[in-house]
């Protein structure tokens, strides 16, 4: 089969320096994403600690030469916790932005081609869109006890309507397209037509969310371990660093204040990053709530 | 006006059936045993069982779900493990710091983020609609619990104008009050505000290029009033849409902020029955929640017909 390339016209190749001037903010965010992830990657040969090593002396330590971020409440390295707090926070994003886009991605696909079961699955994507995401992950944590897995679970079946109904969106405004129409009317399999028309044109959109899903997912967990229904006290996580700090808040600031500023900069970086990628791809149908 | 409020009020009834089915099929589809997750690590099986059987675990799924059901529409949401005290009334009892700090912050969310919207569309590509946006972007990524933090430490810490924490009902003095509620309404009204602030401006740069607005600044209208008057009420309905959807992020900061600010509202309740592991309360909480939802939303879908003449929902 002979394939032939449409011309598109004036569409120069984009290099480097053209998205940075055109897109900075991919630049940006995705060079602050890096940031973190090679904290999270380096994080024993950065000059850190044992991260739960507790030095009496160094209790509520203000930041200094020795302790670069002070100490906490019982005298762990904050600069070290936070370091290794990085990888928590990324395994979270990562976990969820994959089962977060894969099961909303089967459920968007099954609701977009098969129409007796779409109005079924949307009435209960709207039924789980009206629970809010936090306390939805509250339930099932507090029923399957808190783990880094069930964190991950509980956090990624919240973002599922979202993702499903982008999904199926793209579905349905592309069976109404010409092209889809001559390739199921020439006989072309459905295999080869979700393969080859609709899977290509979920990846733009997808991408996109999947950045602001991971950001989300960041704070999610965060917010979760900061109430106490987060990632389990012995592994040093930004929200469990901020909630042991949240007591102390007024005489050591900056046991909060340093796993907090680590997380903010990395969720902008990424939400930078999404809003970039957003103008490059265009994409319709993408919202960030 | 009336047959439309009660046909919409009757639409809402399969989102909250849904609801209510999956709050309450959660502590069947969970992996385990509820029973023993709940009762917790020093549990004697005796405990176990005693649990299993006050939270109905031990009847058929349908038989329970029915009994379940019946109670809610009733208003009974079940009793606490902890407390045995009735969980309606332990919500009813935390209402009041969680309306206030709700309607508060909505109300500084609106009044940054749609003024910001606005100005930053009238002047776009300048340096108050770079600024705004940028200020989006952050409040995007700033958790409510940091910006809180940094309100405190500047604030109550080093200057001393607003108390560190707590919460005084109205009914002691609207001066109290409102000094305990300032702080904690501004953390998460300018966090809410973000998502808010985006929608005005891309709506309003949508309007702000229609002939008419070019018409009305032609026929010598003020700014102002084609700003406000013209542009933003035929803005209105995209820009309350989206206060309808960012209405469960405010939920989830309320969680945080209560904890933050030690206010005794609903999220102090869920965060004590995370840790008393009191199951009731937690899906009582999700319940109230998530009607509230759906009817902030019912509400925004009637109020479109005071923006816009043309809908007749």
């Amino acid at each position: 089969m002979s394939v032939v390339t449409a011309r598109i016209p004036v569409q120069r190749r984009r290099g480097p320096r053209q998205v940075w001037q055109k897109h900075p903010s991919v630049v940006i965010g995705a060079a602050m994403l890096t940031v973190t992830v090679l904290a999270a990657v380096a994080a024993p040969w950065l000059g850190t600690i044992d991260p739960q090593a507790i030095a009496p002396f160094n209790r509520l330590e203000a930041p200094g030469a020795q302790f670069w971020f002070g100490g906490d409440l019982v005298g762990r390295d904050v600069y070290s916790r936070t370091v290794y707090g990085a990888r928590v926070s990324l395994a979270v994003g990562a976990g969820v932005v994959v089962g977060g886009l894969s099961l909303g991605l089967a459920v968007g696909l099954l609701s977009g081609f098969v129409r007796w079961i779409d109005q079924l699955l949307m009435r209960v994507m709207d039924g789980l869109m009206a629970i809010p995401s936090i306390l939805l992950a509250v339930a099932l944590i507090s029923l399957t006890g808190a783990s880094l897995q069930n964190i991950v679970i509980a956090i990624s079946i919240a973002e599922v309507p979202r993702v499903a109904r982008l999904v199926r969106s793209v579905v349905l405004s592309l069976k109404e397209q010409p092209y889809i129409e001559a390739a199921i009317t020439s006989g072309t399999s459905f295999v080869r037509i979700l393969w080859r028309h609709i899977l290509p044109n979920t990846v733009a959109p997808l991408v996109v969310q999947g950045t602001y899903i991971f950001a989300s997912a960041i704070l999610t967990e965060a917010i979760l371990s900061f109430i106490g229904a987060g990632t389990p006290p012995a592994t040093p996580s930004w929200g469990n660093i901020i909630a042991e700090g949240r007591t102390v808040f007024s005489i050591a600031p900056h046991i909060v204040l340093f796993p907090g500023l680590a997380l903010s900069f990395t969720a902008l970086g990424v939400n930078l990053l999404g809003d970039g990628l957003r103008d490059i791809f265009d994409p319709r149908f993408v919202s960030r709530k | 006006m009336l047959t439309t409020i009660l046909r919409r009020l009757l639409a809402t009834i399969p989102v909250m059936a849904i609801v209510a089915v999956i709050v309450f099929s959660l502590l069947y589809l969970t992996p385990g045993d509820p029973a023993a997750v709940l009762a917790g690590e020093q549990a004697t099986t005796a405990d176990i069982e005693r649990l299993r059987t006050s939270l109905g675990l031990d009847e058929p799924y349908l038989v329970r779900f029915g009994q379940w059901l019946g109670g809610v529409v009733q208003g009974d949401l079940g009793t606490s493990i902890f407390s045995r005290r009735p969980v309606m009334d332990l919500i009813v009892q935390r209402l009041e710091p969680t309306i206030a700090l709700t309607v508060a912050s909505l109300a500084i969310a609106v009044l940054i983020a749609v003024p910001l919207g606005v100005v930053a569309a009238w002047r776009s590509g300048g340096i108050i609609d770079r600024l705004a946006m940028s200020f989006a972007v952050l409040g995007f990524s700033l958790p409510v619990f940091v910006l809180s933090y940094l309100l405190i430490a500047l604030i109550s810490v080093e200057l001393k104008w607003l108390p560190v924490q707590g919460y005084v009902p109205i009914a002691y003095g609207f001066g109290p009050f409102a000094r305990h509620l300032v702080l904690p309404a501004m953390s998460l009204g300018i966090v809410n505000a973000a998502l808010i602030a985006r929608i005005t401006r891309t709506t309003m740069l949508e309007v702000l290029n229609q002939d008419y607005i070019r018409t009305a600044r032609a026929k010598g209208l003020s700014v102002r009033r084609v700003l406000v008057r013209h542009a933003l009420k035929n803005a209105a309905v995209p820009i309350v849409t989206v206060i309808g959807i960012s209405f469960a992020l405010l939920i989830s900061g309320v969680v945080v902020t209560e904890t933050v600010f030690n206010i005794p509202g609903l999220g102090r309740l869920t965060v004590d029955a995370i840790l008393r592991r009191d199951y009731p309360v937690i899906q009582g909480v999700i319940l109230v929640f998530s009607a509230t939802y759906v009817i902030v939303n019912l509400l925004v879908d009637l109020s479109y017909r005071l923006f816009d003449p043309r809908i007749r929902a």
